[in-house]
């Protein structure tokens, strides 16, 4: 926390985390996808769905989705710009039970993949992203995130960190998440840097991995 | 006996120490914290503050209207009041409250602002400090540097108590904003740590209890003209602290004791929208006469 947590963000308005942590969320949502989605189900849970309305919390939703900054003066036209960029989004109200009132789940979808995302907006414009394709994750957007898929087997984490360290990289956080022992897993690094394309690259040539997706850091408006 | 760090007496301490004024520690502190350099970071609060200015100016010089229908222009219709000459207290009064209004409509018309702390209070810093200065005839350098001093304040309050209407009621979120906007005017005007202290602890005392219950759950009614109060009691806080009065508590106790006081309210009147305001049915506007709001 500092001077310009709280003479700050800028942003439009009304409300830190119906608009801005809105922004964010969608716009972390994008970066996982990595490209402007095609289509998006977008399902609002407590007092998302209960007052998101009227806190223009879908059209920041969507703004983030379209890759506007959390104070940008088009989030109010979101709808708009998602028609003629031609993405088509439908809300939904959703019960995704014991979980912060300001709740979100969106299904992304564009020509090469497809995304489950579920987060938070925890107040102050920001975020935390529980669930990512069915896996149980805790994620802010205050990091660089690298996140990989692979099936669950021995070793896995120490390739990755091989790979991170050479690089001269350093881990904040990083965990392992698994559907099942043996099953499916997803690892999730947060970086107190911006890896390379290289770096991305040799881990996307580990021996099993499935799928590696980056998530740039969040900036904040202003 | 000494402070514990964070506090504002800590700072206090720091600041007569040194023998500058609390925006020296403050932006010290930040830039140690952040590794900018302090010319960088009064850059960034320039930046900051001419946000504000566009936000001020927007909600006079068009009515702002939010899609709810309870926000309706009315920074805009004080503007023209004090145009015509109906300023009960003179203009600069008057304008300081147009201004509150006005980043606090555009706020809830999602317009662009600084959440100062938080987006609800949005109006209260930019419309003290900035009509102060202007009636004063204060150069930037030295609004900017008020600014570290509220943003300062800010900081102690977060730790000693809150910033959040859901935790605190709207004491946290309108109360804190002005009493940084207090302690920002002292210094602005040539006050000691120790008048910003006492400036601190009048303006939080002053609403001491404050709920938060935003009409339909928006940050609009009562939101915006709280703000316009959070100003008009910033500027009256930081006078009297001018003038040599002196709070009997200390801005910590004061801080400490709004930080307790929020925990006690019920959860129907922090920002839950079940209590209060929030509550009463809605008697319609005069504009449509449907005897309800558009939506
Ligand atoms: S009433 Fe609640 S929502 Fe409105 S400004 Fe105060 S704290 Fe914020």
């Amino acid at each position: 926390m500092g001077i310009f947590d709280i003479i700050g963000p800028v942003m439009v308005g009304p409300s830190s985390s119906h608009t801005a942590g809105a922004v964010r969320i969608g716009a972390f949502a994008r970066r996982l996808l990595g490209e402007e989605p095609a289509s998006a189900v977008i399902g609002l849970h407590g007092s998302f769905a209960a007052t998101g309305e009227g806190h223009g919390t879908p059209l920041a939703l969507l703004a983030g989705l379209l890759d506007l900054a959390p104070d940008d003066e088009g989030i109010p036209a979101a709808r708009e710009i998602a028609l003629e960029r031609g993405l088509e989004f439908r809300f939904e109200e959703v019960d995704l039970g014991e979980v912060h009132p300001n709740s979100v789940r969106m299904f992304l979808a564009s020509e090469g993949t497809e995304l489950a995302v579920s987060a938070s907006s925890v107040g102050g414009g920001r975020i935390r992203v529980f669930d990512i394709d069915g896996f149980q994750v805790d994620l802010d957007g205050v990091y660089p995130t690298v996140l990989l898929a692979y099936p669950d087997r021995a070793g896995a984490v120490a390739m990755v960190t091989t790979i991170l360290s050479n690089a001269g990289m350093n881990i904040a956080t990083l965990k392992a998440h698994r559907a099942s022992r043996g099953g499916q897993a997803l690892m999730t690094v947060e970086l107190d840097h911006t890896p390379t394309a290289g770096v991305l690259n040799a881990l996307r040539h580990l021996p099993h991995m499935d799928q590696v997706r980056f998530v740039p850091r969040l900036g904040f408006g202003g | 006996m000494a402070n514990p760090e964070g506090t504002l007496a800590f700072y206090r301490a720091e600041a007569e120490e040194r023998g500058v004024p609390l925006s020296r520690v403050f932006l010290d502190g930040e830039a140690r914290q952040s590794g900018k350099r302090p010319e960088v970071l009064e850059a960034l609060m320039l930046d900051r503050m001419n946000v504000m200015r566009q936000a001020v100016a927007r909600g006079l010089a068009r009515p702002q209207h939010s899609r709810s229908g309870l926000i309706r222009g009315d920074a805009a219709r004080m503007e023209r009041w004090i145009e015509g000459g109906g300023s009960l207290l003179g203009p600069a009064f008057s304008r300081l409250v147009a201004a509150a209004l006005s980043v606090a409509e555009v706020n809830a018309c999602m317009g662009r602002i600084v959440a100062s702390p938080t987006a609800g209070a949005c109006g209260v810093l930019p419309a003290a400090l900035f009509r102060v200065a202007e009636e004063k005839g204060c150069p930037d350098e030295a609004l900017v540097r008020a600014f570290f001093t509220a943003g300062g304040i800010g900081l102690v309050i977060e730790k000693l108590a809150s910033l959040s209407g859901a935790e605190g009621g709207c004491q946290a979120e309108v109360g804190s904003a002005s009493a940084m906007a207090a302690g920002a005017l002292v210094e602005l005007l040539g006050g000691s740590p120790a008048q910003v202290d006492h400036a601190v602890a009048f303006a939080l005392a002053n609403v001491m209890g404050l709920i938060c219950d935003p009409v339909r759950g928006l940050v609009e009614v009562p939101c915006v003209k709280r703000n316009a109060m959070g100003a008009v009691n910033a500027a009256a806080c930081a006078e009297m602290a001018l003038a040599g009065m002196e709070s009997v508590f200390p801005a910590d106790a004061v801080i400490e004791t709004m930080g307790k006081v929020g925990r006690r309210i019920p959860e129907e009147y922090r920002e839950t929208a079940r209590g209060g305001l929030a509550v009463l049915p809605l008697t319609g506007c005069d504009s449509c006469g449907q005897g309800n709001f558009c939506s």
